[in-house]
């Protein structure tokens, strides 16, 4: 709950509307001769001058940040409990080595032996996440979960067109993320869904009678959407590698067990990661993430390129391979959250990595612990670093697990994930991360076991939250029928 | 409790429909649209567009969902609903009338429902939930 | 024990037996043993002195842009970096946050980007644009494949010209093989710029028209002609921007008819920083908004009736729309929009024109010194339009130009043949408004001393 008054802080473009001209930064000054635009360049794209863009002085523009800045939630202000998100702490020492001049003003075209130390720094994060998968090979280029999964299933396409083709499609467990069919769609093959078991885990059945010879491959989250483990995937891949497909893995639940388990032991041929879930590089409000893949022998030959090669205590860079799938975007990876990452995995080291895990996976048991008489757990599996209720007991007061996420605002908490995983209607998916103190925790149990017991006695309050936050429930159906996506000129200052 | 008109034939996958000589009116029940949510936007099939029936022919948004639009009967679109380009909100508010999506000449078969199949088919999936 | 894991042993202790666990092991019993390590072969825990070492270490081994005269573009340009723009990122409400799935507690992060989409949409003269994308390479990617849905997938070939920056055409070969899209690549006239005539001759079966301006080898194309030609035969016709800064000084396609104008935004303050991350954008017209991917921002209100933003459009990506999703991407490049956004509006609309008036006078001050060297030095295209960047031919080839004036302290350019190309093997030799008088009298020094 804000103590003081926050205003309401205007568009940008809302400022200094009489357009005077204001400075907030100083370029250089011009020692070589001025220009006229329309001397050198076609007078016909010469533009006119940008007036909708107002000028404004260096603490103007500070201030509408600050302003802007002070309506976030944020990690740094307390618990964000996202399930599959693992919204851990960034520690500061990321933000340091990532602004050494050294590795942020180096240009990703100078000459090799230029950039030595960022091939080196590639080459270690890739040794370093090999070591905590215990695979083969890996790529760090993708710039997000969704993009490394991509890059992982092109590869797969590529290993099935080396050995013949014939493989057109791929199964999806229905309990997984949207972004693995779309996926397997973008990569050309049919997304199959695979009804899972009970809980959630793979049928070793049906995967039996679906795994035929026109499966590429079997998409599966490890531990699942529900947190649950695939105790049996040593068979699963057994199986799926017997009847020929290859097996990936969506990694993005490997807060729960780094340090524990190898997805090289498990039979994975890829696995993309997420940095800035398990290896705490910043979410920044939506990215930039990084999506580095590990994959097995049988991948390695499809890895994308450019690829950074060691020989010796030199670093060189392969650009072109024929059995590769290409590139997946421009140059290496997003370097500078590659920088981050390094710095994280480095400073917990072996031990820090395990125990990480090991805390992510107990605080999760303890929220289904305190939680699991308030709310209802649809499946009683071990849970490991997140763990899945639903609004089932809320329905049946008329409250939702909507109202639940927006009453949970007004007692100082980010929500969880809801209404994911898609075979759990009304879920509330809690994932703790491993960052927070005992107490933080605590509160945001008894923050949980407050509203439900709100919801007996005064469903109202919850229905109708938030109460407290600075702009209350905000009409997204309208946003989608009147739809406005910038400001123009004449757009009225309020609604 | 939704509305369940006696005068119209129903889908499984939740269209109704209402003959009107050689052409069927198609829209979405009352049922549908209280699950849909608010719509946002309405995807429909251009007009000459042969489908036949199962088959999807467009797609209903809400803010959170996505819902196929699937023809009953096998024919030709000769007429969609302009209206709700600009009033999606009509499949929620008129679901039966002025909420209609599309009309398809062609005619019905056997395995559409009448009202009281249908009301029954909405409670078994209720129950399932 | 650990400063980044939030309990300790007495902590991990009273957690077990509230549990009534007597070992956290007991919580992993179903991992099977045959996949489980006890130690990762990784070294220990270290130090903040002894981790910021090795990294500071790895950053010395580097050639930094910052200790020289550096003329390095080919799609990643060295700006201004204001330090508002940084203070701004490292507050903890814009870095430390989700993407903004609760409206109610991020509209921070909703109106930045949705200042930025309006910023976007400003410069690149069309309706709406997306809160960013990836890069410039997967920009073009889905501009691609946003023009193969918008043709209802009737289409299927692509007409390219050679001249849009050669790492994106690959790029755009890793997801346009797949899906068996055909690309047909035009290469640049002698006079380095694109002939709209020969784009538009293949124009009647391509879904989309793919020009760069300014181009890879740094011409001005002839955008009005470009679309006029290319949008006879129904194809939608898109320009890609690598240098951001450009649309300082010249108007974006959408003022010249074109459908699409996407690309690489990292010229607006973010760092080389050896390749990413960077902030690609993408703007298009408004009936097409629905085909459009990425994340989008709206406006509306609350329930008290105060302006407030959200995301909207959330059908058209893969979360909701699974197989049938617009594009694979379900994330945007959040903290270098804000970066950009930032950039833009303390440099205000005065200031992006002076900037990019700034570089166009110190390339062009450049391109005049060149002409006079003489010993086999030229401008590869001397009469086309140029903005920041230019084709330079010098008495070797490209790489060995590079080399020589780098032994003299000058990081004189990108070899415009690192992936080969229908152009002379010389030197791409950007320009900034950082680039002084005295870093163009290096230049030419150096230029002189290659032998």
């Amino acid at each position: 709950m804000r103590r003081r008054a926050i205003r309401d802080e205007p568009l940008i473009f809302e400022r200094n509307p009489k357009r005077t001209r204001r400075q907030g930064i100083l370029i250089p000054a011009l020692d070589v001769p001025e220009v006229e635009p329309a001397a050198v360049l076609p007078a016909d794209q010469v533009r006119g001058a940008l007036s909708d863009i107002p000028d404004l002085g260096e603490l103007e523009v500070v201030q509408h940040f600050h302003r802007l800045s002070q309506l976030n939630y944020a990690v740094d202000e307390g618990l964000y409990p996202l399930g599959s998100c693992t919204m851990k702490y960034n520690p500061r020492l990321n933000e340091r080595t990532a602004r050494l001049p050294g590795l942020a003003d180096v240009h990703p075209l100078q000459p090799v032996e230029q950039v030595q130390g960022a091939l080196r720094l590639i080459w270690e994060l890739e040794e370093a996440l090999k070591g905590i998968t215990g695979m083969a090979g890996v790529t760090l280029q993708p710039a997000a979960g969704a993009h490394g999964e991509l890059a992982g299933i092109l590869m797969v396409r590529k290993a099935v067109e080396a050995r013949g083709g014939g493989r057109d499609r791929v199964l999806v467990p229905d309990s997984a993320h949207g972004t693995n069919p779309a996926t397997a769609v973008f990569a050309g093959f049919e997304a199959v869904e695979m009804p899972s078991g009970d809980d959630g885990t793979v049928d070793l059945a049906v995967l039996d009678r679906m795994m035929t010879d026109r499966v590429a491959a079997v998409m599966l989250t490890v531990p699942n959407t529900l947190g649950v483990f695939e105790h049996r995937i040593v068979d699963i891949a057994e199986l799926v590698h017997r009847r020929g497909g290859l097996v990936y893995m969506d990694g993005a639940n490997l807060n729960a067990f780094v340090g524990r388990a190898l997805p090289g032991r498990m039979g994975v041929d890829a696995m993309h990661i997420n940095l800035h879930k398990t290896f705490s590089t910043p979410h920044g409000g939506g990215g930039p993430g990084a999506g580095p893949v590990v994959v097995s022998e049988a991948l390695l030959p499809h890895l994308p390129v450019p690829r950074v090669v060691r020989d010796g205590e030199r670093f060189t860079l392969l650009e072109e391979d024929p059995a590769s799938i290409g590139p997946m975007r421009g140059f290496y990876g997003s370097f500078l959250v590659l920088v981050r990452a390094l710095t994280y995995i480095r400073g917990l080291g072996a031990e820090g990595l395990r125990e990480m895990a090991e805390v992510a996976v107990l605080y999760a048991n303890l929220i289904r612990h305190r939680l699991r008489d308030a709310y209802h757990l649809k499946y009683d599996s071990p849970s490991l670093h997140e763990v899945v209720f639903d609004d089932s007991r809320q329905a049946e007061h008329g409250v939702h697990n909507t109202d639940i996420a927006k009453r949970l605002l007004d007692y100082g908490f980010h929500p969880p994930t809801m209404s994911f995983p898609l075979i759990v209607h009304g879920a509330l998916m809690i994932e703790p991360t491993e960052s927070a103190p005992p107490e933080e925790v605590e509160a945001f149990c008894d923050a949980m076991l407050a509203i439900a017991r709100e919801v007996e006695d005064s469903p109202e309050q919850v229905k109708t939250a938030p109460h407290d936050t600075p702009v209350r429930r905000v009409d997204e159906v309208r946003a989608a029928r009147q739809l406005v996506v910038r400001w123009r000129p004449g757009d009225a200052s309020s609604p | 409790m939704p509305a369940v008109p006696e005068d119209l034939l129903y889908a499984r996958s939740h269209e109704w429909v209402r003959v009107e000589g050689d052409v069927v009116v198609v829209g979405i029940t009352d049922y549908a649209q209280d699950q849909l949510g608010e719509v946002v936007y309405v995807e429909l099939p251009d007009v000459g567009r042969s489908v036949d029936a199962g088959e999807e022919m467009g797609t209903l948004e809400s803010v959170k969902a996505v819902s196929e639009m699937i023809s009953p009967v096998a024919g030709e679109v000769v007429a969609v609903n302009e209206q709700l380009a600009s009033e999606p909100n009509l499949v929620n508010e008129d679901p039966f009338g002025d909420g209609w999506l599309v009309k398809i000449s062609g005619s019905v078969d056997e395995d559409l429902l009448d009202a009281a199949a249908y009301r029954q088919h909405c409670a078994e999936e209720k129950e399932s939930h | 024990m650990h400063p980044w894991v939030g309990a300790g042993p007495e902590d991990r202790g009273a957690i077990l037996r509230e549990l009534g666990l007597d070992s956290v092991d007991e919580l992993f019993a179903a991992l099977p043993a045959s996949v489980c390590t006890d130690r990762l072969p990784l070294p220990g825990p270290r130090d903040e002195d002894a981790v910021f070492g090795e990294l500071a270490g790895m950053a010395l081994a580097n050639l930094a842009m910052t200790c020289h005269p550096s003329f390095l573009g080919a799609g990643v340009y060295r700006h201004v970096q204001p330090s508002v723009v940084d203070s701004v990122l490292s507050r903890a409400e814009f870095f430390t946050s989700y993407t903004p799935y609760q409206p109610e507690i991020s509209q921070g992060t909703l109106q930045a980007i949705f200042e930025f989409q309006t910023l976007i949409a400003q410069l690149t003269g069309l309706d709406v644009a997306n809160a960013s994308l990836y890069d410039g390479a997967t920009a073009l990617v889905e501009a691609v494949l946003f023009s193969h849905r918008v043709l209802r997938g009737k289409r299927r070939r692509v007409v390219l010209a050679e001249s849009v920056h050669p790492v994106y055409r690959r790029v755009l070969a890793t997801y346009t093989d797949p899906l068996g899209l055909e690309v047909m690549t035009v290469p640049p006239g002698a006079d380095g710029r694109v002939d709209p005539a020969r784009m538009a001759a293949a124009a009647g079966e391509a879904c989309c028209v793919v020009v760069q301006s300014p181009s890879f080898v740094g011409t001005v194309e002839d955008l009005p002609a470009v679309a006029e030609a290319a949008s006879r035969g129904g194809a939608l016709v898109v320009q890609v921007v690598a240098e951001a800064t450009s649309l300082g000084l010249l108007a974006g396609g959408g003022a010249h008819g074109f459908d699409v104008v996407c690309g690489e935004a990292q010229a607006f303050g973010i760092p080389a920083g050896f390749g990413g991350p960077h902030l690609g954008f993408f703007a298009c017209r408004e009936g097409n908004v629905r085909q459009m991917p990425g994340r989008l921002v709206g406006r509306t209100v609350d329930e008290e009736g105060r302006r407030a933003f959200c995301l909207t459009l959330s059908t058209r990506e893969q979360h909701i729309r699974r197989g049938k999703a617009t594009s694979n991407i379900c994330t945007n490049q959040g903290l270098m929009a804000l970066a950009a956004t930032v950039w833009l509006e303390a440099l205000g609309g005065t200031g992006l024109a002076a900037l990019a008036r700034s570089c166009l006078a110190r390339s062009e001050a450049l391109k005049a010194r060149v002409r006079q060297l003489g010993s086999g030095w030229s401008l590869a295209y001397p009469a086309a339009p140029s903005y920041n960047e230019f084709l330079v031919v010098g008495p070797r080839p490209g790489p060995e130009l590079a080399r020589q004036m780098a032994a003299k302290g000058v990081l004189a350019g990108v070899p415009a043949s690192r992936w080969g190309g229908s152009w002379p093997d010389g030197l791409l030799v950007a320009v900034t408004e950082r680039t002084s008088a005295a870093d163009i009298d290096a230049f030419v020094a150096a230029a002189r001393g290659v032998s």
